[in-house]
């Protein structure tokens, strides 16, 4: 499937569409008494900002990633990790000292009296967007030079690793991650990243702007020489070689640039919740995130905000209960089984004729079984690239 | 480290290792018949732990493993049935992602059955405390079951491959599936049984093991890792070498855990394993590309 190109102006308009809706949720939430769902679809944004990075990878740079909830994890914990360092008892030493007149460390009263004095978290926010960039680019150099299985299974390995380094540090608070962490002032005085009632309609919209904002600057990115020039890739990697597209430098470069937009999410996401746990960077949260791009189509950028939204919302509701996880593997299956473009590609009366067609020459098998394997049904030998060229 | 603590951790490292091996054959015989890495291949493992563990409150320890690899070769043929078998020419990606949603389905299923406690065989001779020398080193009779059941499965299946006619049918589906399909080879029921086979070889390994490392509903990802690991060591589709390579990661595992904290365990084989796609895709004694999707 090719997408279809859409102009400019369509792109700003469909962005401005979207805000206008998500500002109608909102006033909808809030005169209906729900406010509190909010909080939920603010977390939602969030992740949404992780599904649209992989959506970037997967579809258009045609790179699956299993380790994604690490780098939105990196984020998360050098955040949170920064920001509730308390240097007071340091503060007579020269690095605090200079760091401190540079700016970087804000007080704040502690919760036992006295001041703490703590890395300002505009800071630690730079940080961790930047430690995520350079463990991408990092780990991306030799992982994306493979392929299919093995590239499943780097990522997913280094997903692995992040995680028992997530859980095996005592730094990190082991099993029960990092609390406490304070609110993010954004413009000091006017507008916080922080759970708290007071600023939840604020936070919705900080959430849903940058969805917002990254759905557009992804949309003009795909749309520039560098889409053009990822699609090539997707589509025949040799052959955009051969044409003189840079395959390894554009794949590290969206590799990256899903990283930093995980980071980001982590980063906000953990100042709003005010904490970070392992379970953030387990590899069923990086599965999810895949479920998710899988749900929308790859390589369709509303479609993973929509499925991101939707889905993450409903998980974190409570819709599904325990079987939480299980309705995520279901997902997974149903949608690579019967839709393997995303549900917004189904065509239903298309899918009934190809079940029929199906169905068809199964009969005729069984009347005929010596040739059964003689038609159209042969199997395609392994290592052959699929309908959807995902290697 | 004196030398009889030495053996201690080699046979400890043997013992784990001969379990990677068993689950890297596993991966070995799927890709070999459908160029898919299963990613449910640790699933089976659990599977067969837990089920016999079921059975075994009924029957007699020897059925109840009968019992527990039969079921989970069903299982396998099922899910090779059920998501595999009509799909005509799926690309990578797609068998990627819905062997992990299997692996998900499996492993929550298991937890809804079996909750989330370790559950154990008990131990085929003797008990926990029983132990028998060899060298300076005290052993579990127990370990000695897992070695030798893994080594007969190893003799087994290279047997099976080498003379029997179903397995030289495996072989020849492996080769050329079209070709084989062309001299009247049933090779979707070759698929089928290719799933069933791994499968059934897991869940014999789950059993065996059962009684010292214990199984959880989520022990599988970790054993798909290890045992993807040692199928790339070897090269995949070599499995001898397979064998080789899980003896190897299985001692390296132990050592690393007397020096290291045990949370570090996987991260050092998975270093391992990043360490050879980065380095060496084809695998120690493999001689294909590994880039190939």
């Amino acid at each position: 499937m090719r997408p279809r190109l859409p102009t400019a102006a369509s792109r700003y308009l469909k962005v401005g569409i979207f805000l206008l809706l998500a500002a109608a949720v909102e006033r909808a939430a809030v005169l209906a008494g729900a406010g509190f769902l909010l909080t939920q679809l603010t977390m939602s944004a969030y992740y949404t900002l992780v599904a649209l990075g992989l959506s970037l990878l997967m579809g258009y740079a045609g790179q699956i990633s299993l380790g994604h909830a690490g780098f939105f994890a990196i984020g998360g914990y050098t955040s949170a990790a920064l920001t509730t360092w308390d240097l007071s008892a340091h503060k007579g030493e020269a690095l605090v000292a200079l760091l401190s007149r540079a700016g970087v460390l804000a007080t704040r009263p502690g919760i036992y009296g006295g001041d703490v004095l703590l890395v300002h978290p505009w800071v630690a926010f730079l940080c961790a967007v930047a430690l995520a960039g350079v463990v991408a680019f990092a780990v991306g150099i030799p992982v994306l030079k493979l392929r299919g299985h093995y590239l499943a299974m780097a990522t997913l390995g280094v997903g692995t690793i992040l995680s028992s380094i997530a859980v095996g540090s005592e730094a990190l608070g082991a099993a029960d991650g990092i609390s406490g962490v304070p609110p993010f002032e954004l413009v000091p005085g006017v507008l916080r990243v922080a759970g708290n009632a007071p600023v939840r309609i604020a936070n919705y919209y900080v959430a849903f702007g940058l969805v917002a904002l990254a759905v557009l600057l992804l949309q003009n990115l795909v749309q520039s020489r560098v889409g053009r020039a990822l699609r090539a890739i997707h589509g025949a990697e040799d052959a955009a070689r051969a044409m003189g597209v840079d395959v390894a430098r554009y794949k590290l470069g969206t590799f990256v640039v899903s990283a930093v937009l995980a980071a980001v999410a982590g980063s906000l996401l953990t100042h709003f919740n005010a904490g970070i746990g392992p379970s953030e960077v387990s590899i069923m949260k990086s599965v999810r995130y895949v479920a998710i791009v899988a749900v929308g189509g790859m390589g369709s950028l509303w479609g993973a905000l929509a499925a991101s939204l939707g889905l993450n919302f409903l998980s974190l509701r409570g819709y599904f209960g325990s079987l939480d996880d299980a309705v995520f593997g279901a997902i997974l299956i149903v949608v690579m089984l019967f839709a393997p473009a995303g549900i917004l590609s189904l065509d239903v009366r298309g899918a009934a004729a190809a079940i029929a067609r199906r169905v068809r020459p199964a009969r005729a098998e069984e009347r005929a079984p010596e040739d059964r394997e003689g038609d159209g049904g042969v199997p395609v030998l392994r290592g052959e690239a699929g309908e959807e060229g995902g290697r | 480290m004196t030398g009889d603590l030495f053996l201690q951790f080699v046979i400890a490292g043997l013992t784990y290792g001969a379990i990677y091996a068993v689950v890297g054959i596993g991966f070995n015989i799927i890709y070999g018949a459908t160029g898919i890495i299963n990613f449910a291949q640790g699933e089976f493992v659990m599977l067969g732990g837990m089920i016999a563990v079921t059975l075994h409150t009924v029957l007699p320890t020897p059925l109840a493993i009968a019992g527990a690899v039969v079921v989970t070769m069903a299982v396998g043929a099922l899910l090779e049935m059920t998501l595999i078998r009509w799909l005509t020419s799926p690309s990578a990606l797609r068998m990627i992602i819905i062997t992990i949603g299997a692996s998900i389905l499996v492993r929550e299923a298991a937890l809804l059955a079996w909750g989330n406690q370790v559950r154990a065989l008990p131990y085929f001779t003797g008990n926990e405390v029983t132990s028998i020398a060899i060298g300076g080193a005290r052993v579990s009779p127990q370990v000695i079951w897992t070695v030798g059941a893994c080594a007969a499965m190893v003799a087994l299946v290279t047997v099976f491959f080498q003379w029997t006619m179903l397995g030289r049918q495996m072989r020849a589906c492996a080769v050329n599936r079209v070709a084989a399909s062309l001299c009247g080879l049933p090779t979707r029921n070759l698929v089928t049984l290719s799933f069933a086979l791994s499968a059934g070889m897991g869940a014999l390994a789950g059993c065996v093991v059962s009684p010292i490392t214990y199984t959880r509903y989520d022990i599988g990802t970790g054993l798909a890792i290890k045992g993807f690991t040692v199928a790339i060591l070897g090269g995949l589709g070599n499995s001898l070498a397979a064998v080789v390579a899980g003896l190897v990661l299985g001692v390296v595992e132990a050592f690393t855990i007397s020096l290291l904290p045990a949370a570090y365990k996987d991260a050092v084989s998975i270093a391992v394993l990043l360490g050879i796609l980065f380095v060496r895709p084809s695998g120690l004694f493999g001689e294909k590309e590994a880039t190939r999707a």
